[in-house]
């Protein structure tokens, strides 16, 4: 063993960077013991302590630096005194990091106050939404919840609370706004325009946004609300809330209110509100068949005075005859579903959503029960994928109905998600049906879409309605 | 209201949690947004949060907390005598840091200081003997007196207290005055030098500094403290500017006493050989303002962390004098001469009252000499403190970080940010032996434990009004 104690005088370190440098030479190989220590008395008598002999370092003052080693050999205390070195030497420019990288916000209150978020998009699982949604209110934001699963108790304290504040809260399970031209959720690529949108219903927006589109109209804003917002529960608390900003707003020159299918007596309170309105108001309140969302956006673009053209259809040259059976449908967007089953039993008879059922059915798997713990269908096929690959191998099926939604925020590629599965019913004479709610400017190319599910052998309507009315006529008549 | 606050008419910018998609389908599109890094809190927390955020009495509660323990304004105005304003003491009770704890649970340092207060009280001869009395007397937290004590804090009735009072109010706190480093009782060192010291600080350093403080009249700790952060000092682990600024205070009431020029020579000695002196001022300042904010209903502010080297505690303010203590953890830090992390004992002391004010961990960016305990950047100082921001109510309006364009620290905890974020209180600390008699063995940066903030957040939700 050797032990070795130098001085170096005029050599001043801070004693924090002292025990760093002790705690880097005594981590070398054959180090027994060391301590680098400015030459107080503390130290001095740690270092006796620690078994050096401080006999042999003389008289020390407080600004001398003691550097001790204990090796067991030479090359030891050679490695020693060069961590030593690197240790006290002055660090590298290249070293250095950016003093400023603040973390990232925790919270949306701690992204109001860093970044001056004016509305927070909450998409945590439903259990956990409630919570930060009334830390965005708290900070003086709108909110957006996109995360169903959510208690309606807490719904009626967050919209009660954002109504006292002068916010609007959009949800829960509001999957779609379009505010000042920004997109929230799944939006379509729209341009801004004179329009302005209500909507109790994610998909219900995107179809109209589509659809007038198509017509080439804007939109200016899209105030989603929320899928219970028109219960008799919530009281319509959030529409009748858009439905007055959206009139004062100058910019706006006809709105459009749509709903899933809502509670009477708030339908009514909503149409009062409607009647109060300065603007041109079109309601698309669902429900009845001959209440459909193409009929809300046509009715829209003749009060702006436009033109309104057949709505582009993707066809095929042969569609083949359905085999008979029963109609089978698969839905990521809820109202879309809901339209397309007024439609159908209008046409068809009895149509459950219940995805157990052995009749005709359409299932919206971006419901409650598709997504309690997973990602809505637009973003993770994977549940109506397969669902729809059972179906297409089920002797009972007779059509397909589907919807493709595209925009921001959904699958990049959804056509080349479903087509094998379309090749796959078509290859067995069922007839397959897309409704594609997509915007010609959509990240995923409306028509590129279109075509890719055609060529598969679907037949694919920009209307949802129409689409559904389709499906519904390629089943044979029943025998009498 | 119809206008919704200018929404329609402004560029939104948004904040999302949850979906990253989400907030990258906002961001293809051009507009302004920040993805926060939302995290789930423990489960079986969701209820408890949830029943807070119904309830609505926590933002009144936490802006009345929060102002009573910024208003405040501590000034140092005496030296007295521990039996004389602590009664408990007179029935043969010792104080200590942390939350209640009892002799057969007390760590080494702390048993260790709890002997050597025996032996300095003269209530016993020899180590074994103060042992065997120090084990049948009763203990109470200092936190239950006013007091604070660093490391293992233990108040004897003869020790000297320096008084801290509130200008702008009617509050006071004690705090033991700093013994230095090394082999000190604070750290369960109670060897002969440890008692002798504490003599001579009864019978000399108090005395002086006394007649120094009131010749001198009340000292305005907070200004002092907030000119220590300017000069590098974060509060809790680096003492250095205050303690010089301290001195400069009392220097000219030192020099013009009558009393005998030795004592007057050695206190200013002992001050300035000590860079902690000040950590007990600053601690007893911390514990007025928090006083102040107890009590408040349905306020998740976080009033006192405290630990007595077995448990880690804190309190709400809307849930009073009740203790939520986790296992005291152990310090990640660094170590002097020989000892290494096997000598240390888990987290002691009542000095993370430092942190509850927004300084020590909250404060490191103002302590770029420290940040070795930080892993050695100064980014990673900067760091430590900007996280804080994320579990805090306000930003100081004394205590400034020039670094930092002179933010306030973050300052005023919010159990239910913590318990949401998962982000824990930093803690600057010192290291004691585990060994009683060991004395200081490092110093370093611990982590508070989540658990203890769980409990106080559901315990808070059990008192929501619905």
């Amino acid at each position: 063993m050797i032990s070795a104690v130098d001085v170096l005088t005029g050599r001043y370190y801070d004693s924090v960077r002292l025990m760093q440098v002790t705690r880097d030479v005594a981590a070398v190989g054959g180090v027994d013991a060391a301590m680098v220590a400015m030459a107080t008395d503390l130290n001095v008598r740690l270092l006796a302590d620690a078994g050096f002999d401080i006999a042999q370092i003389g008289d020390v003052h407080a600004d001398d630096l003691m550097i001790a080693i204990r090796g067991v050999d030479e090359a030891a205390m050679t490695a020693a005194r060069a961590a030593v070195e690197i240790g006290l030497a002055s660090r590298r420019p290249a070293e250095y990091e950016s003093v400023f990288s603040a973390p990232p916000a925790h919270t949306v209150g701690s992204a109001a106050q860093t970044a001056g978020a004016n509305l927070a998009l909450i998409s945590v699982p439903g259990t956990h939404a409630f919570v930060e949604a009334m830390d965005a209110l708290d900070h003086g934001l709108h909110v957006m919840i996109f995360s169903d699963n959510v208690p309606i108790e807490h719904e009626l304290h967050l919209k009660q609370t954002g109504q006292s504040r002068g916010l609007l809260v959009m949800g829960p399970d509001c999957g779609t706004a379009i505010v000042g031209g920004v997109g929230l959720g799944f939006a379509n690529a729209v341009d801004p325009g004179p329009v302005a949108i209500s909507g109790a219903s994610g998909t219900g927006i995107q179809q109209l946004c589509c659809l007038l589109d198509a017509w080439g109209v804007g939109v200016r804003h899209a105030l989603g609300t929320g899928s219970r917002d028109l219960s008799a529960a919530v009281g319509g608390s959030s529409t009748l809330q858009a439905i007055a900003a959206l009139d004062a707003d100058p910019a706006v020159e006809l709105i459009i209110v749509v709903s899933k299918p809502p509670d009477p007596s708030v339908a009514v309170r909503v149409e009062q509100a409607v009647e109060a309105c300065r603007k041109p108001v079109e309601i698309a309140l669902l429900g009845e068949p001959c209440v459909t969302l193409e009929g809300a956006a046509r009715r829209a673009v003749a009060a702006l005075g436009k033109p309104a053209d057949d709505l582009p259809r993707w066809v095929l040259d042969q569609t083949p005859d359905s085999p008979g059976g029963v109609l089978r449908g698969f839905f990521s967007g809820g109202t879309l579903r809901d339209e397309a089953r007024v439609i159908a039993a209008d046409l068809v008879g009895d149509v459950s959503i219940d995805p157990a059922a052995e009749g005709h059915r359409l299932v919206d798997y971006g419901g409650e029960q598709f997504t309690r713990g997973r990602a809505h269908p637009m973003i993770d096929p994977s549940i109506r994928l397969q669902a729809l690959a059972d179906a297409a191998s089920d002797p009972a099926t007779g059509v397909m109905l589907l919807d493709a939604v595209l925009g921001y925020g959904a699958h990049p590629d959804p056509g080349a998600e479903v087509a094998p599965l379309i090749e796959l019913a078509a290859g067995r004479g069922i007839p397959v049906v897309v409704s594609l709610c997509g915007a010609r400017r959509d990240p995923q190319g409306r028509d590129r879409q279109a075509t890719a599910l055609r060529d598969a052998g679907a037949e694919v309507y920009l209307s949802n309605a129409a689409a559904a009315h389709r499906a519904a006529s390629l089943l044979p008549e029943p025998s009498p | 209201m119809t206008d919704l606050n200018a929404l329609l008419d402004v560029e939104p910018v948004v904040a999302t949690a949850g979906v990253e998609l989400l907030a990258e389908a906002i961001r293809a599109q051009g507009a302004r947004v920040t993805h926060t890094d939302w995290r789930p809190p423990p489960s079986g927390t969701e209820g408890a949060l949830a029943e807070l955020a119904l309830e609505g009495r926590r933002a009144e509660g936490n802006a009345e907390a929060l102002h009573r323990m910024l208003v405040t304004s501590p000034h140092l105005v005496d030296i007295v005598t521990a039996r004389d304003v602590i009664p408990a003491l007179a029935d043969g009770r010792l104080l200590h840091a942390g939350p209640p704890i009892g002799w057969d649970d007390c760590s080494g340092p702390l048993r260790g200081a709890l002997i050597g207060a025996v032996l300095y009280e003269g209530m016993a001869d020899t180590p074994e003997e103060a042992s065997t009395l120090a084990a049948s007397m009763a203990l109470s937290p200092c936190h239950h007196h006013g007091a604070v004590g660093p490391m293992a804090g233990v108040v004897s009735p003869s020790m000297p207290l320096a008084v801290v009072h509130d200008a702008a109010g009617d509050g006071v706190a004690y705090a033991t005055l700093n013994e230095g480093l090394g082999k000190v009782l604070r750290y369960g060192a109670f060897d002969a030098e440890v008692v002798e010291r504490l003599r001579w600080m009864e019978h000399v350093l108090a005395p002086t500094l006394r007649r120094a403080i009131r010749r001198r009249g009340p000292i305005d700790l907070q200004t002092l403290i907030a000119q220590a952060l300017q000069m590098g000092d974060d509060g809790h682990n680096r003492n250095r500017a205050a303690t010089s600024l301290f001195l400069r205070q009392i220097g000219a009431m030192l020099i013009d006493d009558d009393t005998p020029g030795e004592d007057r020579s050695d206190t200013y000695r002992f001050i300035d050989g000590n860079d902690h002196f000040m950590l007990n001022l600053v601690m007893a300042a911390a514990k007025l303002s928090v006083d102040a904010a107890s009590g408040v209903a349905g306020a998740s502010l976080v009033t006192a962390m405290a630990r007595n080297g077995t448990e880690f505690g804190i309190r709400l303010s809307g849930t009073g004098d009740r203790w939520f203590t986790a296992p005291a953890p152990v310090v990640d830090g660094l170590f002097l001469g020989s000892y290494t992390a096997a000598d240390a004992n888990p987290d002691i002391g009542d000095s993370a009252i430092t942190e509850t004010v927004g300084l020590g961990g909250f404060a490191m960016a103002a302590s770029p000499a420290i940040v070795g305990f930080v892993g050695g950047s100064a980014a990673g100082a900067v760091r430590r403190t900007m996280e804080m921001y994320e579990i805090t109510l306000a930003e100081h309006p004394s205590f400034r970080i020039p670094i930092l364009e002179d933010r306030g620290t973050p300052t005023g905890i919010d159990a239910t940010l913590v318990v949401r974020t998962g982000v824990v209180p930093h803690i600057n600390t010192g290291i004691a032996g585990k060994e009683p008699g060991t004395g200081m063995v490092g110093a370093g940066l611990v982590e508070a434990p989540l658990e203890c903030f769980v409990t106080a957040v559901q315990a808070l939700a059990a008192t929501a009004e619905l």
